[in-house]
């Protein structure tokens, strides 16, 4: 029981006391270009979310049981994103040959995903904070959560607001973006302390 | 030959800014820069990657395949960053570990993956070279002037060195994350308002 109370720590301080959106800063490039509408946002949340739910411990793994026993620890990051491309690489074809309609609203955000500084990032800090492989699972699910829950409040915001709103010039874009992604970083700092800290 | 390298190297500091312009590698000019000396490090650290993996796709860009790229670039861009990183740990580990997952991520920095794809593919090695530097040189000037600021009100610091005096209240807010987002977007405001005079990146110019 205990054991579970603590998972799910685990996981509610990836989603909200370090989001890894607004606390770690990871994953900006696709959070500014891509959350211009809930839809889409939608769509590229879901696959950052499973694609981090699985690589994380697949990275665990390779890192835990091939790199360490052969002291190959320096070749972390270049194993990392062979495995992360590979893996987006292997999705993409299955997708697309088991659903057109998934694929069609999954697939186009996939390759974007090995580009997206967050993947790489939850994995790196899996290593620095030493999880476990079930910890890394539970983590790389919730900071995916994290990630798609920071990109759908950002495009409810630019759809709803700011593309009907008039703005002095230069602010439009990113720069507004940035404003707003701010005050939801304020926001999220209210959750500090919860999900026993960090 | 000169006009053109001076072109190239003038771009990447203005009108084709890696970071107010092409809004490219956010996520360490966010990260990185509530210490000046950590910015600086990791700036060094983006130009020598920059550079070099630009070099090194351009010189090999005739044997590249074109569908696999991306996968190739990225292996180029990851084995200078390990350089980096190894280089770091042994001469500065407490920066390194501040840092912390910072450095490596450099790999994802759209800006190195940016110039690999949009300039070395078709350009000669030498000039990729200085173009990947001067993208790096643009992306430091801009994180440098984040970070003065956020220190030195965050702090009342520059470099460790405390430069306002016991009066000054630290505005503890810009060394944490908001205030990074914040500082950042007053930046792009005013860079877009005041100096840029064409009036094309205000629609919703995205990466």
């Amino acid at each position: 029981m205990s054991e579970l109370l603590y998972f799910l720590a685990v996981l509610l301080s990836a989603v909200f006391t370090s989001n890894i959106l607004l606390t770690n800063y990871l994953g900006m490039c696709s959070f500014l270009a891509v959350s211009k509408e809930i839809k889409t946002s939608l769509g590229l949340g879901a696959a950052v979310v499973f694609v981090m739910a699985i690589t994380c411990p697949l990275n665990w793994m390779v890192s835990a049981w091939v790199l360490e026993p052969l002291h190959l620890e320096y070749l972390r990051f270049i194993v990392f994103i062979v495995v992360i491309a590979a893996f987006v690489q292997v999705l993409e074809m299955i997708v697309e040959r088991v659903s057109e309609t998934l694929y069609a609203n999954l697939g186009i955000f996939l390759p974007l995903i090995t580009v997206n500084c967050a993947i790489l990032g939850a994995s790196l800090f899996m290593i620095i904070r030493k999880y476990t492989l079930a910890e890394s699972f539970v983590y790389g699910t919730g900071s995916g959560l994290g990630w798609m829950l920071a990109i759908l409040a950002m495009a409810g915001i630019r759809q709803e607001k700011l593309n009907q709103s008039k703005l002095p010039r230069g602010l439009e874009g990113p720069a507004i973006a940035l404003v707003v992604a701010g005050i939801m970083a304020l926001a999220f700092m209210g959750f500090s302390g919860m999900g026993g800290g960090n | 030959m000169q006009g053109k390298t001076k072109k190239v190297f003038l771009a990447n500091l203005g009108a084709d800014n890696p970071v107010f312009v092409q809004i490219l590698g956010i996520c360490s000019t966010l990260a990185v820069t509530n210490v000046v000396r950590n910015t600086l490090v990791m700036c060094l650290g983006l130009i020598f990657t920059t550079a070099l993996s630009s070099w090194t796709v351009s010189v090999l860009r005739r044997w590249i395949p074109s569908r696999t790229r991306m996968m190739v670039e990225v292996m180029i861009i990851a084995g200078y960053v390990i350089v980096v990183d190894i280089i770091l740990r042994a001469f500065h580990p407490d920066i390194s570990r501040q840092l912390g997952p910072y450095v490596g991520l450099i790999i994802t920095n759209c800006i190195v993956m940016g110039r690999a794809e949009a300039f070395a593919l078709s350009n000669r090695p030498w000039l990729s070279l200085v173009d990947g530097a001067a993208a790096g040189v643009g992306y430091s000037y801009v994180l440098l002037l984040i970070a003065v600021v956020r220190e030195l009100m965050g702090s009342g610091t520059v470099w460790g060195v405390r430069v306002l005096g016991a009066w000054w209240t630290n505005w503890s807010i810009l060394v944490m994350a908001p205030g990074a987002f914040f500082v950042l977007a007053l930046f792009i405001w005013f860079i877009r308002a005041k100096v840029m005079k064409q009036p094309e990146p205000a629609k919703g110019a995205g990466p």
